[in-house]
């Protein structure tokens, strides 16, 4: 059950190219699971001409001490809203929503699972990779970006994980080229029988299909763009194959954000494949 | 290291102004004037989470048709300034999922329910009206006409005083009589009165003004339209004056029809705006994305802002814009000439 609150902004902290959000949400990291999200409001409910919430993956929780319950968020100055986000100084309010969709599933069994972020997607990796261990879960970790400014969280994958392989598409950290020219061979050293990813569609569609080749499962948690993160406004909807072999459009808020990754249907992504449920017929809709 | 202040809304300490809420639509008689708006709230389940939906007005649910439908590809979202476009395709379960499934978890749950219907032809409309005829749990039906008719090539309902007219006609002709049906009209025609009239002849209870007006958002990275269906609908305060002008208009040419204002809203005061130009009730859109909790503030906030005016009745506001110009004077007592003058 979410909760909205009126946040107060502790500290934003520089990581790298991007910023670390710490905000009060009292009782939302008692609920809070690896892979669940925060939708924030931008600007005053009553008079910010910016409608549209903005949806970020929790990077931590911190239930105690004298905030009374924070949460972390990792944030990319991209554009208006994250902007003002970014501007928010310690005491000032910020409306959350959180915690908000599907977190990753959790093995029962003490099994090895290699964990992939590309970009700032890593950001609710390590708080997955804190539970996994305490399963007795083998944890690798896997890290990429386009450069080494653009990598999120390096420092604590080597905290919580056996091997930790960066890459970066510039070579300025790590291995030159992409997380997947790697995961081959990371799964393979570590037996790896689960495949946690968060990132770009791009990333997840090659990580979901070699996890598959390999016979291992993989969790994926989408970035879609969305309006609420609630489920009422059905803008962030991607084509998701049921368990009754059934093509739906499914939001990603609700019914997401982390997918099994063989049910989603990721060279699809943007369209309504004509296979569909109710997908318009010769005239369109 | 100081500590932070937090600080808590905590609501609920000033007692509720003493205006009385009540609201109807046509015979539908409701707690509250604020429901929800076709579109913007699912079925309920979802913003139960953050509220009592027992609580609203009622719940207008989002329009359904007969099959199950995928909606359009995405992008279906642009952010506009004061407002958002939207072009999501009237993804639904199909009414048949929807009674199952929505309908029966409101009627459980005990809220008032408007069921929005839509269809791509003048059949599929009657054929929804029937279905909906047989269930129990439906206190008002809502017809979006703002779909592209399969018959006209593909012109809205909407659009013309005869094919708005004809929905409404037959569903009304279709629906049990005792429940009122209100036709949801769309802004972006010539002469929105001629409609009005129109759908009013044709039998239906009350308007809906207004839905979304249609707009187009070309994203300057790709250079491309930023939704995949092109054109969307604008939503969101920044069409609250189109709102008001329409609903304005409607009721200058038809004083009495009941009118279920929709438009922009998202506080106490934009609600009484759509209230004193002509609207009996008024839904919360767009509003509820940013805020789900929205409905039940603005219900505080309204009542407030009534009695702050002196209204002892929402029923009174109604309209109230409208009024003739001497209602305003005030009788004055000649004040006394102070002596020294």
């Amino acid at each position: 059950m979410p909760i909205q609150t009126r946040g107060e902004v502790v500290t934003v902290r520089r990581a790298g190219a991007y910023s670390v959000l710490t905000i009060t949400a009292p009782g939302v990291p008692e609920l809070t699971r690896p892979g669940h999200f925060a939708a924030l409001a931008i600007g005053d409910l009553n008079t910010s001409g910016l409608l549209l919430r903005r949806a970020f993956s929790i990077h931590g929780v911190q239930s105690r001490g004298i905030y009374g319950g924070t949460i972390d968020l990792v944030i990319s100055d991209v554009g208006e809203g994250t902007h003002w986000l970014l501007q928010r100084r310690r005491g000032d309010a910020v409306d959350i929503i959180a915690p908000l969709g599907r977190p990753f599933a959790l093995p029962r069994e003490p099994v090895s699972c290699t964990l992939v972020g590309g970009g700032y997607g890593s950001a609710p990796l390590f708080m997955l990779a804190e539970q996994l261990r305490e399963r007795g879960c083998r944890v690798d970790i896997v890290l990429g970006a386009a450069t080494e400014q653009r990598l999120f969280g390096v420092l604590e994958a080597k905290r919580s994980a056996t091997t930790v392989t960066i890459t970066t598409e510039d070579g300025s950290a790590g291995e030159r080229g992409r997380v997947t020219d790697q995961l081959e061979m990371v799964m393979e050293r570590a037996g790896s029988e689960v495949v946690y990813a968060c990132g770009p569609m791009g990333m997840l569609a090659a990580v979901s299909e070699l996890a598959q080749v390999r016979g291992a499962y993989s969790q994926c948690a989408v970035e879609e763009s969305m309006a609420c993160g609630i489920g009422v406004c059905m803008s962030c909807v991607i084509p998701v194959i049921g368990d009754d072999g059934i093509t739906r459009m499914v939001r990603s808020c609700v019914e997401g954000p982390v997918f099994r990754g063989e049910r989603v249907r990721w060279d699809d992504i943007g369209t309504v494949p004509a296979d569909t449920l109710g997908a318009p017929t010769a005239g369109g809709h | 290291m100081t500590r932070a202040v937090v600080r808590f809304d905590t609501g609920g300490d000033l007692p509720a102004p003493n205006v009385d809420m009540t609201a109807t639509l046509s015979t539908f008689e409701m707690p509250s004037p604020i429901l929800t708006a076709s579109g913007c709230a699912a079925a309920g389940r979802e913003l139960d989470q953050f509220f009592d939906v027992t609580r609203l007005g009622a719940m207008v649910t989002k329009s359904i048709m007969m099959e199950p439908r995928s909606g359009r590809a995405t992008p279906r979202i642009a952010e506009t300034p004061s407002g958002m476009l939207n072009s999501i395709g009237l993804q639904g379960p199909g009414v048949h999922a929807f009674l199952e499934q929505d309908l029966a978890w409101l009627r459980e749950r005990g809220a008032r329910v408007i069921v929005s219907i839509a269809g791509g032809t003048t059949q599929e409309y009657e054929d929804l009206a029937k279905i909906l005829r047989t269930q129990e749990g439906i206190d008002a039906i809502e017809v979006n006409i703002s779909c592209p008719n399969v018959a006209d090539r593909g012109q809205v309902f909407a659009c013309r005083a005869d094919s708005a007219a004809g929905v409404v006609a037959s569903v009304r002709r279709s629906s049990d009589p005792s429940i009122p049906i209100l036709a949801k009209l769309s802004p972006d025609v010539t002469d929105l009165a001629t409609i009005a009239v129109a759908c009013e002849r044709a039998g239906a209870d009350g308007l809906t003004l207004i839905n979304t007006t249609l707009g187009v958002v070309v994203d300057t990275d790709t250079m491309r339209p930023a939704l995949a269906g092109i054109t969307g609908g604008l939503s969101g305060p920044a069409i609250k004056p189109i709102a008001v002008r329409c609903i304005w208009q409607v009721r200058e040419v038809l004083p009495d029809i009941p009118i279920l204002g929709v438009g922009g809203v998202r506080s106490g005061l934009d609600a009484l705006e759509l209230i004193l130009a002509g609207a009996n009730a008024v839904s919360v859109g767009t509003t509820v994305f940013r805020d789900p909790s929205a409905p039940l503030r603005i219900h505080s906030d309204l009542a407030v802002a009534l009695a702050d005016r002196g209204f002892e009745r929402l029923s009174d506001a109604v309209s109230f814009a409208h009024r003739e110009p001497d209602l305003d004077a005030v009788e004055v007592d000649e004040p006394e000439v102070p002596e020294w003058l």
